[in-house]
């Protein structure tokens, strides 16, 4: 038997097994007891509110980390500073700790009542754990990598000829930036974009930690699924995983619609 | 614009790329850079377009002091070896780019860019991308591109380097052209002498970060500063003690004064001029190069004896021309 066949059907065996059979499951048991409880789940006002959590603290890391991710990525190629591969380590972090770990971090830092920093925020009025903030600052934390990661090896590929070009054409360092380094490394940004916010639209780990999970206030779609779980409304939280996981086959859709267009660029 | 370099510095770390290196090119000449890899002919280059800054010494662009203005700012096309080609953009708004930054009117740019397409002959590539083009397009593209906005001065970072030899020959006479008919001040680095010798007005000859020589080719070649340009410009060949050029050795068959024992090893003739590989008596081995009819009224054959020498004389018979 050719070899490659046989990789084949191992490399699909497991994609099947491991990704695509739970997510089949998903589908299926949402619709298994008909529309009814699917319709009530999503209508109901507890269950928009988590969705417009998790959109808000979506809508405010990826820019940011955007921005944080171009900028770092420029500064890791073209500088040389000092503590430059520390940095370099430090974006990825988020990846090595579990979210659970960084939403205790988060949780030591901002509680109240003895946090470096929610001692002093809570004098002044601020509540930072239990609220929105530390939701955003949890979704911020663990999608930070994403944007820089992608960016990096295609600045390093670029190289710096084209815009020492531009320079010599006259062009100021911001018209280089806009009109040269953007363009050419314009997918490779999408592309970070589109795994960011896959990466905030499921951040569950740190999110629950320092949350609060109030019902109707601090619950984010990924924590209303495991609530409706334990509430024993399984037909709810299959509805709502079911719309989490088709945003993310959405989100791979438009990835692979962007891929092919990267090759002829 | 003329450019004057004055006692400029450059080090990379331990590396010293240029030592004190002072040069003046004139108003509308066409210069070459020579030296081998190393010699610090780029980074003189680069510190007149301001992409590098030296750490000691001026450039002056027009008798004025540039060397702390920003590249943006000096008015200089630049070519690089490898194009530097916008790759996003096609070649049409490669070559309307500095233009567009400058927003000059529409109607301006497409008539710029028309013209300058037609002189690099690259009219019917206006909207293909880089990608599409070959190699000596690509750098023809990127000469108009630095010629858009009418720079002062105009340089070129081993231009044909990274060109195969029919296409450098072609973009070569084709830069000359160019000269002629535009008349900018140009400066083009290259380690290859006869490119250096062919394209060029003048020569200025570097070595290890120091300006060996500057002068115009026939004066490189005809009265060399140092053993360096001897041997880099053109070729040379020892002759008992001494270092000559190929075509100044004489051989005669009786001894003469400093003339030096040597056995035929054999003999190529090449068209008009013969090439005849010598051995000394130690086993050293050289090149002579002779005219034909002084071949055949020596008559020589393989294995003779005769005696080499140097004349000064032949060295003033060449003078003027180019190699070979």
């Amino acid at each position: 038997m050719p070899r490659r066949l046989g990789l084949r059907a191992v490399a699909l065996g497991y994609l099947v097994v491991i990704l695509l059979a739970p997510l089949g499951m998903v589908f299926y048991r949402t619709f298994q007891s008909g529309l009814e409880p699917v319709w009530q789940t999503l209508s109901d006002p507890d269950t928009i509110h988590a969705f417009r959590v998790t959109l808000i603290a979506t809508a405010i890391a990826v820019p940011l980390n955007t921005v944080f991710g171009v900028l770092c990525g420029l500064a890791i190629v073209r500088r040389r500073f000092r503590g430059k591969g520390l940095l370099n380590a430090f974006i990825d972090l988020p990846l090595a700790v579990s979210p659970v770990v960084i939403g205790l971090c988060l949780y030591l830092l901002y509680a109240p009542r003895g946090g470096w920093f929610g001692t002093w925020l809570a004098e002044h009025g601020f509540q930072v754990l239990f609220a929105m903030p530390a939701i955003v600052l949890a979704t911020i934390f663990v999608s930070v990598p994403f944007v820089a990661r992608e960016v990096i090896p295609t600045l390093r590929e670029l190289g710096n000829e084209q815009e020492q070009a531009a320079a010599t054409l006259g062009a100021a360092r911001w018209q280089r930036f806009r009109r040269i380094t953007l363009p050419s490394i314009r997918w490779a940004v999408i592309y970070g974009v589109v795994l960011t916010t896959a990466r905030c639209l499921g951040e569950y780990g740190a999110v629950a930690v320092v949350s609060g999970r109030i019902e109707g206030s601090t619950e984010t779609a990924t924590t209303r699924v495991e609530d409706l779980t334990l509430t024993f409304n399984t037909a709810g939280a299959y509805a709502v995983s079911l719309v989490l996981a088709t945003i993310a086959v959405l989100v791979l859709v438009a990835m692979t619609v962007i891929r092919p267009r990267e090759e002829n660029a | 614009m003329s450019i004057e370099v004055r006692n400029v510095t450059k080090r990379f770390g331990s590396f010293t790329a240029l030592d004190n290196v002072s040069l003046e090119i004139a108003d509308g000449s066409l210069t070459a850079v020579l030296g081998p890899s190393g010699s610090g002919k780029s980074t003189l280059l680069r510190i007149v377009a301001g992409l590098e800054r030296p750490d000691a010494g001026e450039v002056l662009l027009s008798g004025v002091d540039a060397t702390r203005l920003a590249p943006q700012r000096r008015n200089v096309g630049f070519v690089f070896q490898h194009y530097a080609a916008f790759k996003h953009l096609t070649v049409r708004d490669n070559v309307a780019f500095a233009l567009t930054i400058r927003k000059r009117p529409k109607q301006e740019v497409r008539e710029r860019v028309d013209e300058l397409l037609e002189l690099v002959q690259l009219s019917g590539f206006a909207d293909r991308y880089p990608s599409k083009l070959s190699g000596g397009q690509r750098q023809r593209m990127a000469l108009a591109r630095a010629l858009a906005a009418k720079p002062r001065v105009l340089l070129l970072d081993e231009p044909f380097g990274a060109l195969d030899a029919r296409v450098r020959a072609e973009l070569r006479d084709w830069l000359r052209r160019l000269h002629e008919e535009v008349h900018v001040t140009t400066v083009f680095v290259t380690h290859d002498q006869e490119e250096a010798m062919e394209v060029a007005d003048r020569v200025a000859v570097f070595d290890h970060g120091r300006l060996e020589q500057v002068g115009a080719p026939a004066e490189l070649y005809d009265t060399p500063a140092s053993e360096f340009v001897l041997r880099f410009v053109g070729d040379a060949v020892h002759l008992g003690p001494r270092l000559v050029r190929p075509h100044e050795i004489v051989l005669r068959r009786w001894p003469s004064d400093g003339a030096v024992e040597v056995e035929i090893e054999r003999i190529a003739v090449l068209g008009a001029d013969a090439r005849v590989d010598l051995a000394e008596g130690g086993g050293e081995r050289l090149t002579a190069r002779l005219r034909r009819e002084e071949l055949e009224d020596l008559e020589l054959t393989r294995g003779e004896i005769v005696w080499a020498s140097a004349e000064a004389s032949a060295r003033d018979a060449e003078a003027g021309q180019a190699l070979h």
